[in-house]
């Protein structure tokens, strides 16, 4: 294995619900490598989007390690893991999460801006034209259909050319013909750039197309 | 059927409680309980008036003489129906005292009273003596009480002596109270009172003098004041008599506190307006947070009309509750405030609850709340089925039914009619609400444009991207740019007017005076004083100018045969006595704009030369007649020519002037401006007022400052009404901010997501807010300006400049508020870890 992009140790993660704290991961350990694709697959409320999430640094751990491309997540403050992310890590989630007050274009290039590309708005465009929306660019979200609106996801956590793409259950909010479009987009833009990918997703075939499929179960690797 | 079931679904709607109803609730109390305060006030003011009536003028009824006394007949008729009578007599003049050689003079007004004075209440004095005690002669000297202000001003002490002309007089006792004070109304000088007998001998009171008798009559209990007051205008028609009585014991107070609380509670209506704003903005969001409940009820079944009436229901109810506690806020704050405003109220005041101004201002708040409301409820309508699976609003009209549009425009003529109907001037009724109307579409301009204006910008702000998302956040769809520019930008709107017309009155007062204004306005010279008076001022070098002319005082009784009040209504110059005076040759400053001047040596039947502006105010032609009392005597002249008359300049001007040998042979006396550097104005007073003890020297700038105080107090008043109004807008500034919350949470979470750091997302919500307020602040100002140039031209007759710090102010006021309600909010949205905001979406 080559050096691995991500290295998770005793994984906790506990979270204060209304019915008191809830125990979410229960010590996860595990290891991904550069350019891998790993499916994340488990029942409802498993714990595999929490642990993406720590993954992308958007949720802190609450015990173990989470080291990504050989930094330690655990150890950041929410303003220098937002800088890690910068032109590293795109997400792409089941509800699109796009910023209804940017259009399209706006929406894309904003990572691009953050990680201080020059042309981002140029890229941007690019990237709108690689998932077929360079016709669309600059429609709000709020006029756009759910298939585009998750195009204009993918476009955006791919435009950086991040060396890893976080995807929470993309097709979740779609049908099965946009679903299965938005999937092959996804996985031709990680060949073309070569990056890291971690899926979450219900779909068996989906999982198949994955190097490795991760099975949680409880908070825990089953 | 539908309403039954409507109330139904309302009343499980409502279960959930106020929440995201508050700022409804908040901005309908707040602009009801300005308005019911104003009102609860100017009532208790007015039911004290009335309680205290006779005690303020200081008898049942008073008739008031200018320039004479009453006449032997006169008084028999008053004797042969009152009880009892006071005769009093009014007028300015130099107090003087001498110490260490030096003389010190004060401009004083003075009170000549009979034994039977005071008729009604008490005189208060210090030390505790009786008046009849006070004003006693001892050793030859009459005793006299002062006010505190003149006795401070004059250095005295109790016991020490003055002059009043010629006279010396004693200082007995300080006045603490004067029974009838307000009556007097607005007086350049402060009181010194004394018996009228001690009078003679002052040299004061010559023939030509100034001054008004007054006599207070005592009548039996009761009397029909109308009754009486009618014989009274009937048995002195034309004797230039004026009637005032104790239903309306001091009219000038009780027209003042009237005007005032009427343009008060138009800004109060102001303030509700901003509300307004504030209320359609809630009722907008709690709707947009119903439209999956509402294309519910829709699939379930649900009309157009149960809908809107679930919702009305609703919002109704509420809006009830938000004017009840709005009315028993006003209603409450006077009263538990009462100590406090009555103690710096010159006039007694009765507290209580006063059922009258409230309704009024519950009137008012339902009405607006309805006017504003209807348009998003309208838009209830518009929901269907559908939206559960595509965007809500999508294809919905733009603009409510027309029956709605109908509606609301019926209920702002019903608000618009109604406040011109309780407030009585409808002149300043449609100004003021027309103005507010004409800001807030001006202001709905500026918020399209400045998403307009952000949609532009965005494009020239990339790779500046804290500068983009903020331009971003602007001009894009669902945002509060309009709710934060129409409810701020009216409120700074109403404050910079007010802020502009006060410091240009101002201004035009004190400010610009100085470089035209004379030094001094001397009074009651008498004829055989002019050469000497003249001559002492030709031949002083650091006199510039002096300007005198004869002065008279009289009352337009007729205008061509007619009764002038039938034929001029209330202008001012019918109501009450003017200046008259006779010239030969027209003044060289003064332009004719029509007619002809008289003959140098003409002595035929007399003719009249009229101020031009005010001729056309009421409506006078050349040829006309003029019957003019003065004295008592009517004297009917043909007006043979119009001049203009500058009358903001400080200088001598008269409405009417006739010519010489009309008027020479009335007793009259002299009136002189004197234009003097300075530093000589102290030894030209000191010169004159030895030469000729009789004279009245007012100085311009003591009157100015006078002035300038009572116009201090008022613009006090109306700030704070304007800043209710204010109070309301960053209410409604604070509900656009907590609305806007959870999409800040949201945008927040997601720029995060994308690799902004937090201080990167503060500065965009910084830059959002600042450029929102920076915007409605300059709107605002735009629109203050504007108001205030059209008041100070169209209504004060003034110049008008713009006043520059007080700009500056609303502008910097505008962005710091909407900076801290934004940064308020934003705070919480940016401490949330995205992870939860991001699940809380999913």
């Amino acid at each position: 294995m080559t050096d691995p992009v991500f290295q998770l140790q005793d994984v906790m993660l506990s979270l204060n619900g209304n019915a008191g704290l809830v125990e979410i991961l229960r010590g996860i350990t595990l290891n991904i490598a550069h350019g891998e694709t790993v499916a994340l697959t488990g029942p409802s409320g498993s714990g595999k989007s929490s642990l993406l999430m720590v993954m992308g640094g958007l949720e802190q751990a609450t015990g173990g390690s989470v080291r990504a491309l050989d930094r330690d997540l655990s150890t950041m403050n929410e303003d220098a893991l937002a800088r890690f992310r910068q032109g590293r890590m795109g997400i792409v989630f089941q509800s699109f999460h796009l910023i209804p007050t940017m259009t399209a274009l706006e929406n894309v290039a904003t990572p691009l801006e953050l990680a201080g590309t020059p042309d981002a708005f140029q890229q941007a465009e690019e990237a709108l034209k690689t998932v077929g929306l360079g016709h669309r660019t600059n429609h709000y979200p709020a006029q756009m259909s759910g298939g585009e609106q998750q195009r204009v996801a993918l476009a955006r956590a791919c435009a950086p050319r991040p060396a890893i793409l976080l995807a929470d259950e993309p097709t979740g909010n779609l049908d099965s013909v946009n679903g299965e479009a938005i999937m092959d987009l996804l996985f031709n833009l990680r060949d073309q750039y070569g990056a890291t990918l971690v899926l979450v997703t219900h779909d068996p075939v989906l999982a198949a197309r994955c190097d490795r499929a991760v099975s949680l179960a409880d908070g825990r690797i089953a | 059927m539908s309403l039954r079931l409507a109330a139904r679904f309302a009343r499980r709607e409502m279960r959930g409680g106020l929440r995201g109803f508050r700022l409804f609730l908040a901005c309908l109390a707040l602009g009801v309980a300005a308005i019911a305060a104003v009102g609860s006030v100017r009532a208790a003011i007015e039911g004290g008036l009335k309680r205290e009536g006779t005690a303020l003028l200081g008898g049942a009824a008073e008739l008031d003489f200018t320039y004479r006394f009453a006449t032997a007949d006169e008084q028999e008729w008053m004797a042969a129906r009152a009880t009892e009578v006071s005769e009093i007599v009014e007028f300015r003049s130099m107090a003087v005292v001498t110490q260490n050689g030096e003389d010190e003079r004060a401009l004083t007004q003075i009170k000549g009273v009979d034994a039977a004075y005071p008729l009604v209440g008490d005189m208060v004095l210090d030390p505790e003596i009786p008046l009849d005690q006070a004003l006693a002669t001892q050793n030859g000297v009459a005793g006299a009480v002062m006010e505190r202000a003149l006795v401070d001003r004059l250095g005295l002490t109790v016991g020490d002596a003055f002059r009043l002309g010629t006279a010396t007089y004693r200082l007995s006792a300080l006045i603490v109270r004067e029974p009838d004070s307000a009556a007097s109304g607005f007086a350049l000088g402060p009181r010194t009172l004394l018996r009228r007998a001690a009078l003679e001998g002052s040299g004061l009171l010559g023939p030509g003098t100034l001054y008004n008798s007054k006599y207070r009559l005592g009548l039996p209990p009761d009397t029909d004041l109308e009754t009486v007051k009618k014989a009274a205008r009937l048995q002195f028609e034309n004797s230039g008599m004026r009637w005032t009585d104790a239903r309306n014991g001091a009219p000038g107070v009780a027209r003042f506190v009237e005007r005032l609380s009427a343009f008060l509670v138009l800004v109060g209506l102001s303030g509700l307006a901003v509300g307004g704003v504030g209320v359609s903005a809630a009722v907008r969001a709690y709707l947009n947070g119903k439209t999956e409940v509402i294309a519910t009820l829709r699939a379930l079944g649900a009309d157009r009309a149960t809908i809107f009436q679930t919702y009305f229901l609703q919002v109704g109810l509420l809006s009830l509750l938000g004017v009840a506690i709005g009315v028993t806020l006003g209603a409450a704050a006077p009263l538990i405030l009462s100590p406090l405003i009555e103690a710096r109220l010159p006039i007694p005041a009765a507290f209580a609850i006063y059922p009258a101004p409230l309704a009024e201002a519950a009137i008012y708040g339902l009405l607006t709340a309805l006017a504003f409301t209807l348009w998003p409820l309208a838009r209830s309508e518009d929901v269907r089925a559908a939206t559960l699976f595509r965007d809500a609003w999508q294809g919905a009209r733009a603009l409510p039914a027309p029956k709605y549009l109908i509606v609301i425009a019926a209920l702002v003529a019903l608000l618009v009619g109604l406040a011109g109907w309780f407030n009585g001037s409808w002149w300043i009724t449609l100004w003021t609400l027309g103005s507010i109307a004409v800001a807030l579409l001006l202001l709905a301009l500026a918020a399209g444009l400045i998403r307009w204006i952000a949609r532009r910008a965005a494009t020239l702000a990339r790779g500046r991207p804290r500068l983009r998302w903020a331009l971003a956040a602007i001009s894009g769809p669902g945002e509060g740019a309009g709710a934060v520019v129409l409810s701020l930008g009216l409120g700074l709107s109403v404050l910079a007017a007010v802020g502009q017309i006060d410091g240009n009155l101002r201004n035009a007062i004190s400010g610009n005076l100085p470089d035209v204004a004379p030094s001094y306005f001397f009074v009651d010279i008498q004829k055989d004083q002019m050469p000497g008076y003249t001559e002492r001022l030709e031949n002083d070098p650091a006199v510039s100018r002096i300007d005198s002319a004869p002065m008279l005082r009289g009352v337009i009784a007729k205008i061509n045969g007619k009764p002038a009040r039938e034929v001029a209504g209330n202008h001012w110059v019918v109501s009450g006595d003017r200046g008259v005076t006779y010239a030969a040759r027209p003044d060289p400053d003064a332009t004719l704009t029509a007619g002809t001047w008289w003959d140098a040596n003409y002595d035929g039947p007399p003719l009249i030369s009229f101020a031009t502006e005010e001729a056309e105010e009421i409506g006078l032609k050349l040829g006309d007649t003029l019957t003019i009392n003065i004295l008592g005597r009517d004297i009917t002249g043909t007006i043979a020519s119009f001049q203009e008359v500058d009358f903001s300049t400080a200088g001598i001007g008269f409405v009417l002037t006739m010519n010489p040998s009309a008027l020479q042979g009335a007793p009259h006396t002299f009136i002189s401006t004197v234009y003097a550097e300075p530093e000589a104005e102290t030894a030209i007073l000191r010169d004159l007022a030895e030469a000729y003890p009789n004279i009245t020297a007012i100085r311009v700038r003591d009157a100015i400052d006078r002035v300038s105080s009572v116009l201090e107090g008022l613009a006090a008043a109306v700030s704070y009404g304007a800043l209710a109004t204010l109070l309301t807008g960053f209410l409604v500034l604070i509900g656009a901010a907590a609305a806007g919350a959870e999409a800040r949470t949201y945008e927040a979470a997601m720029l995060k997501t994308l690799g902004a750091p937090r201080r990167m997302i503060a500065g965009s919500f910084v830059l959002r807010a600042a450029l929102l307020g920076l915007f409605a602040g300059t709107v605002a100002l735009g629109a203050g300006i504007l108001g205030g140039w059209a008041v100070s031209r169209f209504i004060m007759e003034t110049s008008f400049a713009v006043i520059w710090p007080n700009a500056v102010l609303i502008i910097a006021g505008g962005v710091l508020a909407t900076v801290l309600a934004g940064l308020g909010f934003a705070l919480r949205s940016l401490n949330a870890r995205p992870a939860q905001v991001l699940r809380s979406k999913e």
